[in-house]
């Protein structure tokens, strides 16, 4: 175990966090917001893979890979996947915005299978794994020795700026206080005259155009897509956001990073590999005994 | 009221076995599809306890099923071959035991966190130890990997698996409905009342998780014993999730109703299988509908 894999896990545990970070982000939105578990989330992701396949296959002029092209595919992928987003609260989670939690996670996990069902389908998607196409020409960057390809060091550097935006977003502008203020308190919020209703439709948007992002890096780092792609990183994410305390923001960006880490260096251990599916969620059972809220999270009183 | 429960019991077991003997004239698919309602109706039943009666909403129910099935399996698959076959039943009797007591410690593990966790949380956890477990048995080369264990003698007739299903029943019901049991609705309808009146919550979450496992682990053994193989790919989450949606379908904590939604959840894509292309979209779609339209459940008749 030298410095070098060291290193070399490092990055690939960092980029791999990164991609987790994205997608914990829009878990823990929606958590916020609504207060429940949008099992749909992960199938978004998937949906952006796919709306990226399709662009890229149907339209020429973006079948080349390059920055400009790439960026014009991700950014139309994320505004396809906040539309899909924006429909799924519309249609499924509106109408139960009353309702027992429970019943609004049930339907979640309804939505979740119909999308990955109804992607198998042979007239959709089809049940089989696609090769991804290649979005930016990709090179082993040598630095200090190690190779790194340069598809991670794209995937840090974008979710750097993403993280960043997102925190500008929430922080410092008129529609992330109303979130903030909708997280807080629903009743008091529509009382100040913030549009509920608006205000959610925006989060579902925010969370599902990142999701499409992360599925697009996701893809890129995999040897192709498929209806169930998403299952596996966004089980991870959700381990991630509730690593960190779901509803936290930056607690799921740490989540994500911690959880990419651990899974790279014990996935890299010899003889660990094949239990590295097993740690994720025995170190989220750990961490969860001794802090029940999470990482960052913090434990609310249950009032009588 | 006692008397008649017994008899009931006492009827069905018969009734069971009875028409366990004259199988051989049925047709084969038809009876496949009986035993699988039969195992079924144990599954959703002692999840009902968990999910309905206490309140601790799980996701880890097929985790418990695969160690008792796996369990099972293995004590016939290396004891059968020495044994007379008049010593079959009881040794088949032997394993479904094996694996009832094994799940229920294994449910025993997953209830010690709900000392602390409730809600999302407690859901995580549970849809954890699934996979965990799942990640066990599929690293495990003792219980054959990833290709699972084959060739188990297919012990479970008719008379077993609904034999199992009637004593199912009537324990849940006669534990649920007796005065100790009212501690379950206790904790269930509010567990700070519930210590306020002297209820141990704790205890209560942790016994109906190893009484929950011990059905779960037994309705493994028989499934185990029909199938006549077993892959870790059978125990996944979805696998969970039919149960969960066959517990919330018959109305949360009402035994009457979970039974008769497993027996039609469990024929229904049976019906389906002329359109087997579209089967789990239209099974999706189902379970969105009921939560929009009737998301207490659809047989809500009958006490609680």
């Amino acid at each position: 175990m030298t410095t070098d894999w060291i290193l070399q896990q490092l990055i690939n545990g960092l980029a791999l966090g990164a991609i987790y970070a994205l997608i914990a982000l829009g878990y823990t939105m929606v958590y916020g917001v609504l207060r429940f578990i949008n099992f749909a989330h992960s199938d978004v992701l998937m949906l952006g893979a796919f709306a990226a396949y399709y662009l890229t296959k149907n339209i020429p002029a973006l079948a080349t890979p390059g920055v400009g092209n790439a960026l014009i595919v991700i950014l139309l992928s994320a505004a396809i996947c906040a539309i899909i987003g924006m429909t799924i609260e519309f249609l499924a989670y509106r109408p139960l915005r009353k309702r027992p939690r429970l019943t609004v996670l049930i339907t979640a996990i309804g939505v979740s299978l119909f999308i990955e069902f109804t992607g198998q389908h042979e007239k959709v998607f089809g049940a089989a794994t696609k090769p991804f196409p290649q979005l930016l020409p990709t090179t082993d960057v040598a630095l200090w020795g190690l190779h790194i390809s340069s598809n991670d060091l794209v995937v840090l550097l974008l979710t750097g700026i993403l993280l960043l935006a997102l925190w500008y977003i929430v922080q410092r502008t008129k529609i992330g206080m109303a979130m903030r203020a909708v997280s807080y308190n629903e009743q008091a919020a529509a009382l100040m005259g913030v549009n509920v209703n608006g205000i959610i439709s925006f989060t579902f948007a925010l969370g599902s155009a990142l999701a499409a992002v992360a599925g697009i890096f996701y893809s890129m780092r995999s040897p192709g897509i498929e209806p169930l792609m998403g299952i596996q990183p966004g089980l991870r994410a959700f381990i991630a956001a509730v690593l960190g305390g779901i509803g936290n923001l930056p607690g799921a960006a740490l989540g994500g990073v911690v959880l990419g880490l651990l899974e790279t260096f014990f996935g890299g251990l010899p003889g660990l590999s094949s239990y590295r599916d097993g740690i994720a969620f025995a170190l989220l059972i750990l961490i969860l005994m001794f802090r029940p809220a999470g990482l960052l999270g913090k434990l609310q009183p249950e009032k009588v | 009221m006692r008397g008649r429960e017994k008899l009931f019991l006492l009827i069905a077991i018969v009734a069971a076995v009875g028409l366990s003997f004259a199988s051989g004239s049925f047709n084969r698919y038809y009876l496949g599809i009986a035993i699988d309602v039969g195992i079924n109706i144990i599954l959703a039943v002692s999840l009902n306890l968990i999910n309905g009666h206490t309140g601790q909403f799980s996701l880890g129910h097929a985790g418990f099923m695969a160690v008792g099935g796996y369990m099972a399996a293995k004590l016939t698959l290396v004891c059968g071959p020495m044994l007379p076959p008049a010593a079959q039943p009881f040794l088949f009797l032997g394993a479904l035991l094996l694996g009832g007591i094994v799940a229920a410690l294994a449910g025993l593990a997953v209830g010690v966190p709900s000392l602390r966790l409730r809600g999302d949380y407690l859901a995580i956890v549970t849809l954890g130890f699934g996979e965990i477990i799942r990640v066990i048995f599929q690293t495990s080369d003792f219980f054959g990997a990833a290709t699972g264990l084959v060739g188990i003698s297919k012990l479970t007739s008719f008379g077993w698996a609904w034999g199992f299903a009637a004593i199912t029943v009537y324990i849940v019901a006669s534990l649920v409905n007796s005065t100790y049991g009212r501690g379950f609705i206790a904790v269930h309808d509010d567990e700070i009342a519930a210590s306020a009146m002297g209820i141990n919550p704790v205890r209560y979450k942790v016994t109906a998780f190893v009484f929950g496992a011990f059905f779960a682990g037994i309705a493994g053994g028989l499934y185990a014993h029909h199938k006549a193989v077993l892959s870790p790919g059978g125990f996944d989450f979805l696998k969970s999730i039919e149960i969960v949606v066959m517990v919330i379908l018959g109305g949360m904590g009402r035994t009457a109703g979970v039974v008769l939604a497993a027996i039609i959840l469990t024929i229904l894509p049976e019906l389906l299988r002329g359109v087997s292309e579209y089967r789990m979209i239209i099974y999706s779609l189902l379970i969105i509908g009921l939560m929009l339209t009737r998301p207490q459940g659809l047989f809500t008749f009958g006490k609680k």
